[in-house]
């Protein structure tokens, strides 16, 4: 199979929805001639490939490009917009959280809005808190948005397959720190559509369950494999893929399996993804638990520059580590 | 209405400012002696010297993306700026911002941003405290012309002009916008008569002429304290260099570079002094290496100052 970074993955999503439909199209800030000058960069080549009129370079304007998805997806295109970073989210958010997501509902079901924002989050490139902070939450938050965050360059690209297609806005967040490792993509010859709504065992395991999304998925296979070969500890590992909507049965079957959990984001503990998924559990399969539920998170804390600092906060196998060590009785 | 003592203060500052960045340049260049982004405003420093030293101390400024020059202008520590470029301990904001967010509050460089657009509705409410102290302050706010595109710049331009809050709207037009030339985002060919849509006052200056800058900083001051409300002076200038540091400049006109270096801010100043018989070549010598050697210093300062302890990342969330 092809081996493509995260980048030339969602690239390859967009060129075959774009020739699969000419609804399609792309806007935001760059995304046609950009400074990152980088042939791993998702939307390169693309203005060359297809033509003005479908890769839209915009101003430096969130809100009019979120309102440009919401307007163009209601009259039957399919945008495939773009926020640089994850912060310039609050920005767009009024057309997002006020519009997309709830527009059809007041429309009784009688309007659609296919659309997609892709935006880069994760745990950052050395650029602070105003570049990154990991607002998936937020937008999980708000009932009317799908929200996806792949971990690997193939679900990458079978899930931004999907999300072009799905009738709903979906709000796609890339990993920036993934970008460059390569990873095995099914190429056009199949048909790649991985299901929005569905969990993915990266691993099996039989003592405790690792839930994570995103880059931290690459940590918890490190601490699971760590796991097993010092300690005999067998994790599973469970990339959720897609927050909203949650794989709630993938999530209760590997915990009632285990009867430990663990759950790991580059987001800020507090109201993050995690507390969700904690309480999910807690009411749904607190019987199959043997012992608390851990949560290994950023701190609560913007982002820090300095390197020392930004590092200190960023959950890695070495936390995830000590986390289900606590949960096996191992210390 | 300038005097020589003024124009050799603007040519010293524009000297400190180009050292600084031009170090920044072949540190970053040297490897991984720099995380995160560099962003720099060489070629554009007149703007910063013309409008910050046409300031008063208490005077506010608040920055963007592209701050080293404001901030170094406006007399904040090369030292404590470049340790907190290196993300030291030392550095303005302990390490916390990195180059990109650098606060000075002693020099009242109370916000630097780099949402772009963000700083513009928070000029008008520092305007507004200044306006509601009675304090004879006036705000200054930078941001390019691709912040102008942004929400953030009508709606604090509106609110500035129909409360006669007393700002000064810096438009940096450097000609780019990442890599949008200014014709590529906006039709408009001068920002500053979107003032007229807001009953302001709009003025285009020539970004490159400090004498200029300043002198249209002074009497927008003037104007300001007078309570006849904001003014939005748009810069044309040029950026020199690449969005940042890592950036090849491939969509970039090497010729349209090479015409705006030759109109150097710096050797446009130089030159004028040198002509109107205020500075020698000697003393020129002198302030050059005066430049360099407090970029010596400050980069020295920097590498010698120790990078925080990792728990350190847990300060200053919030008030003690
Ligand atoms: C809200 C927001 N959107 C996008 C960006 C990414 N970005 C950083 S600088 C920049 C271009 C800004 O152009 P301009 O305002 O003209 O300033 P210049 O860089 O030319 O000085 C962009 C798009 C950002 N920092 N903030």
């Amino acid at each position: 199979m092809q081996q493509l970074t995260f980048g030339e993955a969602v690239r390859q999503a967009l060129v075959e929805e774009m020739r699969r439909d000419p609804a399609v199209f792309l806007a935001g800030e760059g995304v046609g001639v950009s400074i990152h000058d980088n042939p791993k960069a998702p939307t390169y080549g693309l203005l060359q490939m297809f033509s003005p009129e479908r890769v839209k370079d915009t101003p430096v304007s969130e809100a009019a490009i979120a309102g440009l998805a919401v307007g163009a997806a209601v009259m039957g295109l399919r945008p495939v917009v773009e926020i640089m970073f994850s912060p310039f989210l609050t920005i767009a958010s009024d057309q997002i959280v006020n519009h997309a997501a709830k527009l059809r509902y007041l429309s009784g079901g009688k309007s659609r809005f296919p659309l997609v924002v892709r935006v880069k989050a994760g745990s950052g490139a050395g650029a602070g808190c105003q570049h990154i902070h990991n607002l998936e939450a937020w937008m999980a938050h708000c009932p009317g948005l799908k929200v996806v965050f792949p971990s690997t360059p193939g679900d990458a690209k079978g899930l931004l397959k999907t999300a072009i297609r799905d009738d709903n806005p979906v709000i796609f967040f890339e990993d920036m720190v993934l970008g460059l490792v390569p990873g095995p993509v099914p190429g056009e010859e199949v048909e790649h559509l991985v299901p929005i709504g569905k969990a993915d065992v990266k691993r099996l395991g039989r003592d405790v369950t690792i839930v994570a999304w995103g880059r931290p998925v690459l940590e918890a296979l490190k601490a699971a494999e760590q796991l097993a070969a010092e300690n005999g500890v067998e994790a599973e590992v469970l990339d959720l893929r897609t927050l909203a909507p949650l794989d709630r049965d993938a999530l209760l079957r590997s915990v009632r399996k285990t009867g430990r959990l663990v759950v790991v984001h580059d987001a800020n503990k507090t109201g993050g993804f995690g507390a969700e998924i904690a309480a999910t559990v807690a009411e749904e399969a607190f019987p199959s638990l043997k012992a608390p539920i851990r949560r290994v998170a950023a701190l609560d804390i913007p982002v820090p520059f300095s390197p020392p600092l930004a590092q200190y906060g960023i959950p890695d196998a070495a936390r995830i580590i000590t986390a289900v060590k606590e949960l096996v009785n191992l210390h | 209405m300038i005097t020589s003592t003024k124009k050799i203060d603007l040519l010293e500052s524009m000297l400190l400012v180009r050292r600084f960045e031009e170090k920044l340049t072949e540190m970053s260049r040297a490897g991984e002696r720099i995380a995160g982004m560099v962003i720099l405003c060489t070629g554009q420093e007149a703007v910063a010297a013309g409008v910050c030293r046409a300031l008063e101390p208490e005077d506010v400024i608040i920055s963007n993306h592209r701050s080293h020059g404001h901030l170094l202008a406006k007399g904040a520590p090369p030292g404590p700026v470049m340790a907190e470029i290196l993300g030291r301990r030392t550095g303005c904001n302990k390490g916390k911002s990195g180059t990109l967010h650098i606060a000075v509050p002693e020099v009242n460089a109370l916000c630097t941003t780099t949402v772009v657009g963000g700083g513009i509705p928070i000029a008008v409410g520092t305007a507004f405290a200044a306006q509601y102290q009675r304090r004879p302050v006036v705000t200054t706010c930078f941001f390019g012309d691709g912040a102008a595109d942004e929400g953030s710049f009508h709606e604090a331009l509106n609110l500035a002009a129909l409360w006669h809050l007393p700002v000064i709207f810096v438009c940096e037009n450097n000609a780019w916008a990442g890599a949008q030339r200014h014709e590529e985002h906006t039709l408009v060919q001068d920002i500053a008569t979107r003032a007229l849509g807001y009953g302001m006052t709009g003025h285009v200056v020539d970004g490159n002429d400090a004498v200029a800058v300043y002198e249209a900083t002074r009497e927008a001051r003037r104007r300001c304290l007078e309570g006849k409300g904001p003014v939005l002076l748009e810069m044309k200038t040029y950026r020199w260099r690449g969005h940042s540091e890592f950036d090849r400049q491939l969509y970039q006109p090497k010729e349209e570079i090479a015409a705006w270096m030759e109109r150097c801010p710096i050797k446009l100043l130089q030159e004028a002094l040198l002509a109107e018989g205020v500075l020698t070549y000697a003393v020129v010598a002198e302030m050059e290496d005066r430049a360099r050697r407090t970029v010596e210093e400050a980069v020295a300062f920097a590498m010698n100052s120790p990078w925080p302890e990792p728990e350190e990342a847990l300060e200053n969330v919030f008030c003690d």
